[in-house]
């Protein structure tokens, strides 16, 4: 090897960057997509005093249920209807299931990380035992794939800006309300009074019951709708990305998610960012072995095993936490439960 | 203050909490029309506990309050803020990270269109507020940018703005220095030419005794007695509140020094949050003598004591006992050389909660023979733990109803006394106490002020941190002020007057 | 009840709230298993959660055979018990188990295969120990990392979990896959396998995992050390105050967590399994959460609730095959005995249980330390 190698490596990759950038966009955010959701009902959850573990089970249990409501319906009701209510069917198991995780850690004031490790051990036991019973033994499928839009051809390769039109733009509807989403849980989060009862709670509940806000009420609406926003993400899975359900097929996406929201400084906007990093790390991994890479950077990339690329996300969410956590603070009330003094 | 109807009475309240203590023994108070009223009693007395079910936060067990004369119902702080009764509590209900702005309006915002803040709105009326009770406030500041005074002042706003007439104010002095509380003084009186009506909590005699129209004195959940501060006085007061005659200096005695023992040279250290808290403290304890160091709080002792005790490391600067450098040794390698800690949170650093008493009385000593033996010291030696927790308790008047309970089960005063029991060893070269008598009883305090003393006739140099300006004039044969990280003034207990170490304390100077 | 029980007054005390719990979640899976009947071929049968309980308990206990099955099941789950356990003692939620134990299974598949023509009495330790070291070393990962930086175990352990399973499928693919075998996977273990005591599959790790509880409980409630996990666990600030090192605790709990879940792979594969190829499955790692807060994080409560889990195991299958009610059921079962620990207000309601708290006071410190970030600076560790 030269001297002049590793700058030319560095010159090739860069190179290569921008030759794959048109693909490599749209799948970064498919794959952020359920990371940015999971990541929204971390924000709301932990930002209202409440820490939710147990993301990545409601995910997996919405993903199971709106499959499943496809899987059921698309006979009868016809696709479109069907993927429609698998949807909303997922929307709403994660609101249930936020009900409950709200009723176990608010009221009952059970330990927050021993109750998301329930809600996460019980999904898989529900939907593997449901899987076994009632999918595995039918042999039909599911209700397919909800069509992504396509970004018309003109618009798609414009320099700079087509790429990224591309990026959100040519994807399902669920990827493509995550940025909505994201922005509208920024300004609410800062510029409502919502927001601002939210951030109250999250930080000094006593001052907060002290003027009047009821701190039960604004955790259970935040946790409900958070876990709403998760089951969305279990939708995507199985209604948008794949057609199919896998038994534990979230894969660890709801505790990335966690550690997007840390990485964010607990705000949507930021989180989302960091569900952009840790798609990115996957989407490269994909994206070396479906457009290889030329020349020796090819050939150096090619060497590094492929598990390295699968467990990329995973070795950055350690990174990140052990390099970031410290440097920020969570809101202050974070998990601790709260208990209104000797009212009775 | 005037003779008409009372603007508030509360009659034959009663409070029970569960666990059996009675807080509230049919207590009956009156407040007038633009009058500022103290409550007076010792901590557990009952006061806030009255104060609580006014603003709702309590239900009570039977009793009625009016409000003008009309019978009320208080369902909760929402519905007292409501009914114009406002409440500042003695630990602030501030959220740190929110503006000034954001946490007088938390609750009552102002908004624009469909629940969008309007703070610019808000900040307006805020400045306005202020500025009618004499004061003036950056809304825009994040609360916990701000003195203690100013939050004082911002809790003060929040009620005001949600239209109080009624304010009651929980041990507002309690974190002051005399100038802010001279401060805090003239915006009551302010507010009572503007029409508020107050009431004051507080333990504090002196303070009572210039500021009410009036002072009702409670014992043990029950009023004891009513009074106007020109018909009375300190020593009555005093005993009212105890029920029994109470000298309110205790004898310290001569202090006969010997030789240094502890020395603190050129000492710098962070905070948690990276902040310069210590900023070249120096100083020297003798054995046989008190040292006290006065400071409002978060001038940076609790650092010093840290780094004194080992529990953080400075960044500059040296600590000696007895001649010898211990500035890199651990906390456990101090206490073998003869350092003991009174922390100031107890319950946070000096116990544990949940374990039983001998463990709690052996916590800091717990490998040390015998309680370790077998294998190198590996192996606890139960025996002598349980033998050594007996005679501790028996010698310090712990009470409890045996030694095989938690530590959570005492109250505030014997857990204290366990602390003290185990650090207050007789082989002690240095005894260092922070706020060594916070929220207890006045038995208590009595008992651990005699115990301190104590010790330093025996020749322990005893370096004492105290909040409570009186304990440190008391106690201290000599005084320290502490300000913004350094040691501002040195007075022997003689020349050390309130005034001048209070304008120490508040701004770092003495007046010329 | 209390009265009767005399001198057994406190243990009971202890132990309710966890068999009610077990009790009621055997009630609402059953529920959730007739709901769900009604869904498949065979149709609605409100019998159903009776036939199939029936079958699970015959096979578990009903035949020598099946015992033997449940002493082997309750084995690993004896270890990742304890790891889980001792981890919640020191303030920590081991959720790693799972990886650590493949990779103590791995090591000592591979040191097994190493030495399969040693002697037993050289082999089978040595392999046993090189799970043990390899576990812990992965245990020692996210501990290091929690004392150091703050970085929540929660969420780096399952992160090093998911990375496990891949890094060991490379592994075993490109680096020591036996050659001659369809797919890919380690050589035999040979003669480095655990003995068997007696019938068929009962081998000598159930004799370990006993020991192991044993000493673990030792060093638990009779040692200094014991004493230090358990006050760093019960409030960080006062063992900070009391001379004990948090961070040195923090990292070296986690490492003994991680060795004893390395045991437990070690001896899932030398007693069982025999090699390690991709696509093992780790039930034990969550399986030993749920013994562990069943037996409170007590040892002997461990042991117990690891006998229990070992039996439904054990029984599954043939609860399964004769009346075809998925195994996943034990899964819903185990979710729903800790949703019941953790919120135990439910099974003082239905049962009126009057027992006083016995709060796992720890969790305070393992949810307590999310985002806490790092130690002070200037702290000495």
């Amino acid at each position: 090897m030269d001297i002049l190698a590793l700058p030319r490596l560095i010159w090739e990759f860069l190179v290569y960057l921008f030759a794959v950038m048109p693909d490599l966009l749209p799948i970064i955010l498919s794959l952020a997509t359920p990371l940015a959701l999971g990541a929204l009902c971390g924000v709301l959850g932990e930002r209202s005093g409440v820490v939710n573990i147990g993301i990545e089970g409601i995910m997996l249990m919405a993903a199971f249920f709106g499959y499943l409501t496809g899987f059921a319906l698309h006979e009868p009701l016809g696709t479109g209807a069907a993927l429609a209510l698998g949807i909303v069917v997922a929307v709403a198991t994660g609101a249930v299931l936020g009900l409950l995780y709200a009723w176990l850690t608010v009221t009952v004031r059970a330990d927050q990380i021993i109750a998301g490790t329930m809600m996460n051990i019980a999904a898989f036991g529900v939907t593997g035992y449901l899987n076994r019973l009632i999918i595995t033994p039918s042999g039909r499928g599911g209700a397919g794939v909800i069509p992504p839009f396509h970004l018309p051809d003109q618009l798609a390769t414009l320099p700079f800006v087509g790429p990224i039109l591309a990026m959100f733009l040519d994807q399902g509807p669920i990827a493509m309300s995550v940025i909505v989403l994201v922005l509208i849980a920024q300004f609410a989060l800062f510029r409502t009074r919502w927001g601002l009862r939210t951030r109250a709670v999250g930080e000094h509940p006593k001052a907060a019951d002290t003027v009047g806000i009821n701190v039960f009420r604004q955790r259970y609406l935040n946790v409900i709708i958070g876990c709403g926003i998760a089951g969305l993400a279990g939708a995507y899975l199985t209604l948008e990305s794949t057609g199919s359900f896998q038994n534990g097929m979230t894969n660890g996406r709801g505790f990335i998610a966690l550690a997007a929201v840390i990485f964010g400084r607990w705000t949507p906007l930021g989180s989302f960012l960091g569900a952009l990093l840790f798609g990115t790390a996957t989407a490269f991994g994909i994206i070396v072995n479906v457009r290889p890479a030329e020349g020796d950077l090819g050939t150096l990339m090619k060497t590094i095993p492929t598990f390295w690329y699968a467990a990329l996300p995973y070795l950055i969410t350690v990174v990140i936490l052990a390099g970031v956590v410290g440097r920020s603070t969570p809101p202050a009330a974070d998990g601790i439960p709260y208990a209104k003094e000797g009212k009775g | 203050m005037s003779d008409k109807t009372p603007v508030l009475e509360m009659r034959g309240i009663s409070k029970r909490f569960p666990g059996g203590t009675l807080a509230n023994d049919s207590i009956d108070l009156d407040l007038g029309d633009r009058e500022i009223h103290a409550l007076l009693g010792e901590n557990g007395a009952g006061k806030t506990t009255l104060m609580n079910i006014l603003y709702g936060l309590v239900t009570p067990d039977e009793g009625e309050i009016r409000i003008d004369a009309a019978p009320v119902t208080i369902q909760g702080p929402a519905d007292a803020i409501a009914r114009g009764i406002g409440m500042v509590h003695q630990h602030f209900m501030l959220v740190p990270v929110l503006s000034v702005a954001e946490n007088v309006v938390l609750g009552q915002e102002i908004t624009s269109v469909d629940g969008v803040l309007d703070m610019r709105t808000a900040e307006r009326r805020i400045r306005e507020l202020a500025d009618r009770l004499g004061f003036s406030v950056d809304p825009g500041v994040r609360v916990n940018q701000l003195s203690l005074g100013q939050q004082q002042r911002v809790e003060i706003l929040k009620a005001i703005y949600r239209g109080a007439r009624i304010l009651v104010l929980d041990e507002p002095t309690a974190v002051l220095t005399p100038q802010e509380t001279r401060e805090i003084f003239s915006v009551l009186r302010r507010l009572r030419e503007d029409g508020t009506s107050i009431i004051f909590i507080s333990h504090k005699l002196d303070e009572v005794l210039e500021i009410a129209d009036r002072v009702t004195v409670i014992r043990r959940g029950k009023v004891v007695g009513s009074r106007k501060p020109a018909q009375t006085n300190q020593d009555e007061l005093a005993e009212l509140m105890v029920g029994r005659a109470v000298s309110l200096r205790v004898d310290r005695g001569q202090s006969h020094p010997g030789d240094v023992a502890l020395e603190v040279v050129g000492l710098r250290a962070l905070d948690d949050r990276r902040h310069e808290m210590v900023r070249g403290v120096e100083l020297s304890v003798r054995s046989g003598e008190i040292v006290g160091i006065a400071g409002v709080g978060g001038n940076g002792q609790d650092e010093l004591v840290e780094c004194v005790v080992g529990l953080r490391k400075p960044f500059a600067g040296t600590i000696r006992l007895a001649g010898r450098d211990i500035t890199r040794l651990s906390v456990e390698a101090r206490r073998d050389l003869g350092i003991a800690y009174v922390p100031a949170d107890r319950q946070r650093f000096g116990l544990v909660l949940p374990y039983l008493l001998p463990d709690n009385f052996v916590l800091t000593r717990y490998g040390e023979v015998p309680y370790a033996g077998g294998l190198g010291g590996f192996v606890r030696q139960d025996q002598p733990i349980r033998s050594e927790a007996g005679r501790l308790a028996k010698e310090f008047d712990v009470r409890s109803s045996s030694l095989d309970v938690a530590a959570s089960t005492l109250s505030g005063g014997n857990q204290q006394k366990v602390v003290v029991a185990r650090e207050f060893r007789h082989d002690l070269k240095v005894l260092v106490v922070d706020q060594p008598t916070r929220g207890l009883d006045v038995g208590s305090i009595e008992f651990i002020h005699k115990q301190v003393i104590a010790r330093r006739d025996a020749g322990v140099a005893v370096l004492l941190v105290s909040a409570e300006l009186d304990e440190v004039l008391d106690l201290s044969d000599r005084i320290l002020v502490m300000y913004r990280g350094r040691i501002v003034g040195t007075f022997a207990s003689a020349e050390a007057q309130r005034e001048k170490v209070g304008l120490l304390m508040a701004t770092g100077e003495a007046r010329t | 009840m209390r009265r009767r029980l005399g001198r057994l007054g406190p243990t009971w005390a202890k132990a309710s709230i966890p068999v009610y719990s077990i009790v009621l979640a055997f009630a609402v899976a059953a529920v959730v298993v007739i709901i769900s009947s009604a869904f498949t071929a065979t149709g609605f049968d409100p019998l159903l959660p009776l036939a199939a309980y029936l079958r699970l308990f015959a096979g578990a206990f009903g035949s020598g055979n099946g015992i033997a099955n449940t002493l082997v099941a309750a084995a690993p789950l004896m270890f990742g018990g304890l790891a889980v356990g001792i981890g919640l003692k020191a303030g920590l939620f081991n959720i790693g188990v799972a990886g650590q134990f493949l990779v103590g299974a791995f090591t000592a598949a591979v040191i097994g295969a190493a030495l399969a023509t040693a002697p037993t009495i050289v082999g089978m330790p040595l392999a046993m120990l090189a799970g043990g070291l390899a576990g812990a070393v992965y245990g020692f990962i996210p501990g290091y990392l929690k004392a150091r930086t703050g970085a929540h175990e929660v969420v780096t352990t399952i992160m090093l979990n998911n990375a496990a399973a891949l890094l060991l499928t490379w592994a075993v693919n490109d680096l020591v896959r036996a050659p001659g075998f369809s797919f890919p996977r380690t050589a035999d273990i040979g003669q480095s396998a655990l003995p068997i005591l007696a019938g068929r599959n009962l081998h000598l790790g159930i004799v370990f995992a006993i020991a192991a509880v044993l000493v673990i409980r030792w060093i638990l409630v009779r040692t200094t050390l014991g004493f230090e996990i358990r006050t760093v666990g019960a409030n960080p600030n006062a063992a900070r105050y009391a001379g004990m090192r948090p961070i040195f605790i923090t990292a070296l709990t986690m490492t003994i967590s991680g060795l004893l879940a390395g045991l437990a792979g070690a001896i899932q594969m030398l007693g069982v399994i025999g090699f390690y190829a991709p696509g093992i499955t780790a039930s034990v790692g969550f399986d030993s959460i749920a013994v562990a807060l069943l037996g409170r994080s007590d040892p002997i409560g461990i042991l117990f609730a690891a006998l229990l889990f070992g039996a439904f195991r054990a029984g599954a299958p043939l609860m399964q095959i004769e009346t075809s009610v998925p195994i996943e059921v034990i899964d819903i079962i185990q979710a729903l005995v800790i949703l019941f620990l953790a919120a135990d207000l439910i099974v003082r309601k239905v049962f009126r249980v009057r027992a006083p708290k016995v709060e796992i006071t720890e969790m305070a410190t393992v949810t307590g330390s999310w985002g806490a970030g790092t130690p002070p600076p200037g702290t000495v560790s």
